[in-house]
């Protein structure tokens, strides 16, 4: 009976904690189409996701990239393939790896200082004190948030994939010896419109589940300084997940047949 | 209060966490410029109550009136407006770290009431110094003032917006006896000069007789003595009198056991 209960226990909560995430969620969106509008805070918000967060993902998508390019060639010289190097070092980063490196190197950066900061503030009564000051939390924390990550994430990968394709454009180039006119050729012969417009959709739905991660676990954090470390935890422990569930999802809704 | 309506009016008010009642039935009124003190120990639902009245936790049950109109159950842009009437003083403060202090003191002005930039800081200036805080401060970020400073931006925050209910919650607690006089003379002047009424909730009797006009005592979820704040000791409540002199002897009993 113990087990059984236990079972029908840890369901029952999930679903409860899956209930009030969608409600955070609602009200967050709808919070984000009312006025009032915190131009000053979105604007703050993009800067410290997309700009702040370019050197992390730089390094991300040109290792990446490099290490694709060695890969695949020691891979597929055991069955002759080593030419289609460029076609899978583009289609890998723009259709996958981009968007779900930058998202997971975007979690760790943003969820967990959203989740911190907004954890603080929660545990401190500052929330309390954005209501009390008549601006509601959501509209004046959360939409932002959601706003900005929701936008930069594409950005973003947009970078990554770049860089990515550079790096591997040099290991090939200086350490396989391609020629570069024709690794070139190859990547953007080979490259279609759907494979970078499916990774920055998949970067935008990351990107919002970052931000919503990172706010709903800060704005329900309790408990002091160990509440507030729970929390961060949680933010990106919770993004991380659904980066890789949704980016499943995202594929399936793209490319699947 | 004169027979007119009372500026809060708060009757059966019940709330519960669990199977725990904090609050089982509060009956209390503030009358207009009035000022109340809560006083009772640590666990009685000090901070529930004014939390409720805040609207910051739904209450499971009772009523609660700011000038004669019930305030539970309302939300949204109501609820706003409502909030556009009270200013807080929270017991840590609770300034926005990222901002400088002129802002924070400004923030209810700016972003509740839609003044300019410009406008909201010189009001933040004369509030601060109202407070005894100087154009100096105004810059810094309240992490780098001192627990009393802190304590001064937040009422001088409280009161940027001349709110007609003001509320404060342990004013004094964490400040030193001097700095808590401050702080109990600027509440006094900053309530008397508003014309604002007053909802305190205290531990401190020496901040409590020092701001009150009337005083209520809490205990186990219900105010269990009120009256003008010259006759608290006159109470005949043996509670009050345990609490007012501070014995671990009375009625009032902490469950300790032996070590």
């Amino acid at each position: 009976m113990g087990f059984l209960q236990a079972i029908g226990r840890t369901f029952i909560t999930g679903l409860e904690v899956f209930g009030r995430l969608v409600l955070f969620a609602l009200a967050a969106l709808l919070d984000v189409v009312r006025p009032p509008y915190y131009p000053r805070l979105i604007l703050k918000q993009m800067i410290e996701i997309g700009y702040y967060s370019l050197p992390v993902v730089g390094l991300t998508a040109i290792f990446t990239g490099m290490v694709l390019a060695l890969q695949s060639f020691t891979g597929f010289a055991r069955f002759s393939a080593e030419s289609a190097i460029p076609q899978v070092v583009v289609v890998s980063l723009t259709r996958e790896l981009g968007p779900v490196l930058a998202g997971l190197m975007v979690a760790g950066r943003i969820g967990a200082a959203m989740a911190a900061e907004i954890g603080t503030m929660r545990v401190t009564d500052q929330i309390d004190a954005l209501t009390t000051l008549s601006t509601n939390p959501m509209r004046y924390l959360v939409a932002p948030r959601l706003v900005a990550g929701t936008t930069m994430l594409p950005l973003l990968v947009l970078v990554a994939d770049i860089i990515g394709v550079f790096g591997g454009y040099v290991v090939s180039i200086y350490k396989l010896g391609f020629n570069p006119s024709i690794y070139l050729h190859n990547t953007f012969d080979f490259l279609q419109t759907m494979d970078v417009v499916s990774g920055l959709v998949k970067a935008g739905v990351f990107g919002f589940m970052v931000a919503l991660m990172g706010c709903y676990h800060g704005f329900n954090s309790r408990g002091g300084a160990q509440g507030v470390g729970t929390a961060t935890t949680n933010a990106v422990v919770s993004a991380s997940i659904l980066i890789l569930i949704s980016n499943y999802i995202v594929t399936e809704l793209f490319f699947a047949r | 209060m004169n027979g007119k309506t009372p500026k809060i009016e708060i009757r059966g008010l019940m709330k519960s966490f669990g199977p725990k009642a904090v609050l089982k039935g509060i009956d209390l009124d503030v009358g207009n410029e009035e000022s109340l003190v809560v006083i009772g120990g640590s666990g009685t639902g000090k901070s529930v109550l004014i939390k409720c009245v805040l609207g910051l936790m739904t209450p499971d049950s009772g009523s609660i009136k700011i000038d004669g109109e019930e305030t539970v159950g309302k939300g949204g842009r109501e609820r706003e407006r409502i909030m556009a009437k009270f200013g807080m003083l929270f017991q840590g403060s609770a300034l926005f770290d990222s901002l400088p202090v002129w802002e924070n003191v400004a923030f209810g002005l700016i972003a509740g009431s839609g003044v300019g930039r410009a406008e909201a800081k010189e009001v933040a200036l004369r509030k601060l110094g109202a407070v005894g805080l100087g154009p100096d401060v105004a810059e810094l970020v309240p992490a780098e003032l001192s627990g009393g400073m802190q304590k001064r931006v937040a009422l001088a925050r409280a009161i940027a917006r001349e709110p007609e209910i003001i509320f404060f919650d342990e004013p004094t607690t964490g400040l030193d006896p001097i700095m808590a006089d401050v702080i109990n003379d600027l509440i006094r002047k900053c309530v008397g000069e508003l014309g604002a009424t007053a909802l305190s909730i205290t531990h401190d009797m020496v901040s409590a007789r020092r701001i009150a006009h009337r005083i209520a005592m809490i205990y186990d979820g219900r105010i269990i003595w009120q009256g003008p704040t010259d006759t608290i000791d006159r109470s005949g409540n043996a509670h009050v009198d345990q609490f007012i002199h501070g014995r671990a002897e009375g009625p009032i009993k902490m469950p300790v056991r032996p070590l």
